[in-house]
């Protein structure tokens, strides 16, 4: 995950900063599998239906699940992350969590 | 055979079945109940008679082993994370299991509430199924669970047409994947039906 820093890397004091950047990045997400069974059309209908996207970014997140085999569809703390992955489950698609790298 | 539509007017979604579909679909429906609750949601190999205790009182904490529910209820966490999974699958698994059952008796509903008798006789007996929006997206979450689950049974692949297209008409196999197909169809419709 990228992290929004305004430090210069080179004047930078690693301890100062550190603490901080931690803070501000979303230490959890939540994957979504490709798997053969699942219609695209579904998928695209559940990102939109549960996150709330748009459709032209749960069709992007669609595509990337479909092609790469897996994509990150939120973050956030894994708590939070923790209820997505059981709302994909309900939902019938294969979906995990982990610390995002 | 025919999909799903939606209603003008009503907004309703609506579509007619002929009762040999009807039926078709209770019974996957209630197989796919009998299923959920078949494999006990407990851990029966367990020889520790503490945990199975506890078992009574959270839910199960490994993978079914019927590769069906280890599909309809997969882990949450990657294969490093073994205590975290069996954590969150103690909490979650049995809400999961009720909601994929009650989902798949609403078709039950659905389908006898449109005149689906017990034992269908009459040859050109058709059901006209008609229901709200929050009803068709239980139905889509239930054809998703069938959808899922014969087609794990099935262990089909992606692009693995042309194997199925080959079997003889009378390869048991071969039939089931087309009943996998139909219920593909109705997905589609369904979802075309609800956003379109």
């Amino acid at each position: 995950m990228g992290v929004v820093s305004t430090a210069s890397p080179v004047t930078a004091d690693p301890d100062l900063v550190t603490e901080g950047i931690t803070l501000v990045d979303t230490p959890w997400v939540t994957v979504v599998w490709n798997d053969p069974v699942n219609l695209m059309s579904y998928v695209t209908f559940v990102f939109q239906k549960y996150f709330g996207y748009s459709k032209k970014k749960a069709e992007k997140l669609m595509l990337e699940v479909h092609q790469d085999g897996k994509s990150v569809v939120s973050s956030g703390s894994r708590e939070e992350m923790e209820r997505d992955v059981q709302a994909m489950h309900e939902y019938g698609l294969w979906a995990t969590l982990s610390k995002s790298e | 055979m025919a999909g799903f539509v939606r209603h003008r007017r009503s907004k309703h979604i609506i579509a007619t079945l002929s009762g040999f579909e009807a039926d078709l679909l209770r019974s996957l429906a209630a197989q796919l109940i009998e299923l959920l609750h078949n494999e006990a949601a407990i851990p029966t190999e367990s020889a520790d008679p503490l945990e199975r205790l506890f078992a009574d009182f959270s839910g199960p904490t490994t993978l079914p082993e019927d590769p069906v529910l280890a599909r309809l209820f997969p882990d949450a966490y990657g294969a490093d994370e073994v205590d975290a999974a069996a954590e969150f699958r103690r909490f979650t698994e049995s809400t999961l299991r009720d909601g994929k059952s009650r989902a798949a008796a609403t078709i039950i509903d659905t389908l006898e509430e449109a005149g689906l008798p017990t034992e269908p006789t009459e040859e050109e007996l058709t059901i006209d199924v008609e229901m709200d929006g929050p009803t068709a997206e239980v139905w889509m979450r239930a054809l998703t669970d069938l959808r899922l689950a014969l087609g794990t049974r099935l262990e089909v692949e992606e692009g693995d047409e042309d194997y199925w297209y080959s079997l003889p008409d009378d390869d048991p196999r071969g039939q089931a994947h087309h009943i996998y197909e139909w219920l593909g169809y109705l997905q589609e419709t369904l979802i075309h039906a609800l956003t379109a």
